[in-house]
């Protein structure tokens, strides 16, 4: 088949002194390279000051120690469900599932700021309420809120910094009050924050608590309108503001235990309220709050009527991932919400594959309520 | 009898466009678990194109009962037809295994598999969390084993365009319309 039988050698490299062979094998040799040096620089590694995914939960396991099994963020919690009883007020400005008229099973989880699964609850720690909306027949919607008016930064970087300085000096065991204090004179921004949640006091319980998803999104609606929005659950229960004796309890998880004993009694509510923003309005920066001006669309009633302990299964094993949107429902420029949804789902790996211990907070077998 | 010399132009079109769209989504895949900032776009890219990449290999696979590849250069080394036939298994193996890997821990996980817009797809998996990282970790594994597989792919293909020269490089690569025989090129 070949021409010549001695030409049926270009497979043996015996040509290796010919320069143009070299230099040719030089080139092939520089191409492969520069594309596995793309993939590694790409990759981080060849950049290992990076922030990435992996150094900032290092960073949450450095502050508050490994728990394995535990969310290594908001790791104190327990499994909330019930539903959302949309007016269809929402369908004004999104065309979501969730905002049509009618009801919208939930499920949820109460928990506190801060990496530590078995700390003991008190008044300092932030608490939140995270949420999966999980229409019949729609998308699914995830929010994760907290009980501030606004965040305490507005970057990654900054949230990085933060932690860094909120990480226990090993000679006290305790935060050096020193280093926040510098990272807050660096951060306006934060110490503007700062005054607005000082400003605000905590209320007593899990249950009168508002919860806030702080970051802006933008709601799509039917004929492609784009609008910046944010969102809050408003408490139906009345505001009463923490007390000293309910920290001096005996009790670790006594907020735990009172929103146990509250959801045990009756079905709690909360008023989904969405804040209509306006172009003037910053949508990437979630540590200045909107003009209270701002026009508020109440767009339904959210009903809590089961609380159980984390188990496989429940709430534990879902990541409350921020950026998990149905259609009409889209992220704004805040840089926070990739960030968010980028930790929470290396956090979520991470605890995902380890063995898990018993949480904290349990209910009696099957839970509480209806 | 002139030999086939060159792959079929569908076949060449499918073979280019998903070197695109592979080479795409290795480097999407390992940028966006290292992002913070721009995980998010990433990870919306990094769907969808996996599902399309799921679909192109499947035709892939049915063309080439119809275009079979030509075959390799007379002379060419048992152990270098060996090399290339199993390189090419283990990139179809791969091509298809990545994304149901993908799809298979994202059910598991109980993400919504969104692709575009309203356009999901259905969970392939129970929820389940330890399924999830044990897959979520397949799949990274698959996907270092997909750009090694790559590399050596891309390395054979630059051999033989500049030095074997014997014409499988241009079999698919070249858009002249080929017939004859192998050119083997003279060495030395």
């Amino acid at each position: 088949m070949v021409n010549d039988p001695s030409s049926a050698t270009p497979y043996r490299l015996r040509a290796l002194a010919d320069k143009r062979i070299l230099a040719r094998l030089a080139v092939i040799g520089a191409v492969v390279l520069a594309v596995v040096g793309c993939f590694a620089y790409v990759g981080g590694w060849l950049s290992p000051n990076r922030l990435t995914q992996a150094r900032m939960i290092d960073t949450f396991q450095e502050v508050n120690g490994v728990h394995p099994g535990f969310r290594r963020n908001h790791a104190k919690g327990v499994c909330i469900a019930g539903y959302l009883e949309s007016n269809g007020q929402g369908a004004r400005l999104s065309k979501a599932a969730v905002f049509r008229p009618g009801r919208v099973p939930i499920i949820g989880r109460l928990s506190l700021a801060g990496g530590e699964p078995y700390m003991a609850d008190g008044p300092a720690a932030v608490r939140s309420m995270a949420l999966a909306f999980r229409p019949p027949d729609g998308e699914e919607w995830r929010t994760a809120m907290i009980d501030i008016p606004v965040f305490l930064v507005k970057d990654p970087e900054s949230f990085w910094e933060q932690l860094l300085a909120s990480r226990p000096d090993p000679a006290t065991g305790k935060p050096d009050p020193a280093k926040m204090k510098d990272f807050v004179a660096r951060h306006p921004e934060t110490a503007r924050a700062l005054e607005i949640v000082k400003a605000n006091p905590f209320s007593s319980g899990f249950a009168n608590s508002s919860y806030n998803a702080l970051d802006a999104f933008r709601f799509v609606s039917a004929s492609g309108a784009s609008t910046p929005v944010r969102w809050s659950m408003a408490a139906v229960d009345p505001f009463e503001p923490e007390t000293p004796g309910q920290s001096a309890a005996q009790d670790k998880n006594y907020l735990f235990d009172a929103a146990i004993a509250r959801i045990g009694q009756a079905p709690v509510q909360w008023r989904l309220v969405v804040t209509v923003g306006q172009s003037s309005d910053p949508t990437d920066d979630a540590t200045i709050p909107w003009p209270s001006t701002r026009e508020h669309i109440d767009v339904g009633t959210l009903t809590i009527n089961h609380i159980e302990g984390e188990a496989p299964g429940n709430c534990r094993d879902v990541n409350f991932d921020p950026l998990v949107l149905p259609s009409g429902i889209e992220p704004s420029d805040d840089p926070l919400l990739s960030t968010r949804s980028a930790t929470y789902s290396t956090s979520f790996t991470r605890r995902a594959g380890e063995t898990k211990e018993p949480s904290a907070v349990q209910t009696p077998a099957g839970g509480k309520g209806a | 009898m002139a030999q086939q010399l060159q792959f079929a132009a569908f076949s060449r079109i499918l073979h280019w466009t998903m070197a695109i769209m592979v080479l795409a989504m290795l480097f999407i895949g390992i940028g966006m678990v290292a992002s913070l900032t721009d995980y998010h776009w990433l990870v919306s890219i990094h769907k969808p194109l996996g599902v399309l990449i799921l679909i192109f290999v499947a035709v892939r696979l049915v063309n080439r009962l119809f275009n079979p590849a030509p075959p390799l250069p007379q002379g060419m080394p048992p152990w270098q037809r060996f090399a290339a036939h199993a390189s090419h298994v283990v990139l179809y193996a791969l091509l298809f295994a990545l994304p149901l890997v993908g799809w298979g821990m994202l059910s598991a996980a109980r993400y919504p598999v969104v692709l575009y817009g309203p356009l999901e797809l259905p969970p392939i998996l129970p929820h389940d969390a330890a399924l999830y990282a044990v897959l979520r970790t397949v799949h990274t594994v698959l996907a270092f084993l997909l750009f090694a597989t790559f590399i050596v792919h891309f390395s054979a293909a630059l051999m033989h365009a500049l030095i074997y020269r014997d014409g499988v490089f241009q079999s698919m690569a070249s858009w002249k319309k080929r017939s004859g025989r192998f050119a083997v090129a003279k060495q030395g």
